[in-house]
């Protein structure tokens, strides 16, 4: 992590690319909150999690770039779309998606992001790691899993189970709780 | 490093041939086809029959399930390829093997309450 950190002034392809993408995650996650049709918002989160997996490419975290892609643009989107199917929700615009919170709910993401863009610059600072592909193989990250996180793993499995018994009770009417 | 960057050039010249095909096939099937709207024509086909009401229904809840089946068989799999590199590795052995049995039982205790429940039945 400390190695001579290269002038910012000449980026390099990667740098310019990584920029591009994190504009475009940007720029797709306010159109999420903004657009007026429930549907758009949520194929506007595959572009937004689409351009973090291409961010996530070109730090050459491989892995994690595909598993984004399995499991937010396919998997998390699928249920989100459920969701708002599920829902009487109206497919068209509707004029009454804003809530009437939209000025201390811009408050609060505008302070969370300021948080967090101020621990991340204070926390690295000059802080230069050099792209090592492999670092985020496969094989790096079950090491990481199977040596240093074996106990979330399993919470996780947990949480699934949790959830899908949830999502059953829910939606059979059938089953009734013990009154 | 340029290695690396080199062989997702060739995915993204992959991709870029794929929208290509597509593309181009649509716009010679443009270029080629006899254009003549009627209001008839340009309405939604529904098995041949006129569209009733709106395009939007309200699905079941039930199929919600099925959706988060799905996730839970995706995130399922995304933690067998990380640990299918590394449970014969040397320092690894069995109790990574017993790990993730365990974390599969978890997840597989889900599908038996779903399959007694009768969840995955198709009535």
């Amino acid at each position: 992590m400390t190695e001579a950190v290269p002038s910012y002034l000449s980026p390099t392809g990667q740098e310019i690319v990584f920029l591009l993408l994190g504009a475009m995650a940007v720029g797709s996650a306010l159109l999420v909150v903004t657009t007026r049709q429930l549907v758009h918002a949520a194929l506007w989160l595959v572009v937004c999690f689409g351009a973090l997996a291409g961010c996530y490419l070109v730090l050459t975290a491989e892995f994690v770039a595909w598993v984004q892609v399995l499991i937010y643009v396919g998997a998390v989107i699928v249920l989100l779309l459920f969701g708002i199917m599920l829902t009487r929700a109206p497919i068209g615009r509707t004029a009454d998606l804003d809530s009437g919170n939209r000025a201390v709910a811009a408050v609060v993401a505008v302070a969370t992001a300021a948080v967090l863009v101020t621990v991340v610059v204070d926390g690295f600072r000059n802080a230069y790691a050099p792209l090592d592909p492999g670092a985020g193989s496969a094989g790096e990250l079950g090491s990481a899993i199977f040596r240093n996180w074996v106990l979330p793993f399993e919470a996780l499995s947990v949480l699934l189970l949790a959830a899908l018994i949830g999502a059953i009770v829910i939606s059979r009417t059938d089953i009734r709780g013990r009154d | 490093m340029d290695g690396y960057f080199d062989r997702y050039a060739v995915v993204a010249v992959l991709l870029a041939i794929g929208i290509a095909v597509v593309a181009g096939g649509l716009f010679v099937n443009r270029l080629l086809r006899p254009d003549r709207p009627t209001p008839e024509k340009l309405t939604t086909y529904e098995c041949g029959v006129d569209p009733v009401g709106d395009g939007w229904a309200q699905s079941q809840v039930r199929y919600y399930v099925f959706a988060y089946l799905y996730v839970v068989f995706a995130v399922d799999a995304v933690f067998l390829f990380p640990w299918a590199t590394v449970f014969a590795a040397p320092g690894f052995g069995m109790t990574t093997l017993v790990e993730m049995f365990v974390f599969l039982g978890f997840i597989a205790l889900g599908i038996l309450y779903a399959w007694r429940k009768r969840v995955l039945a198709w009535t």
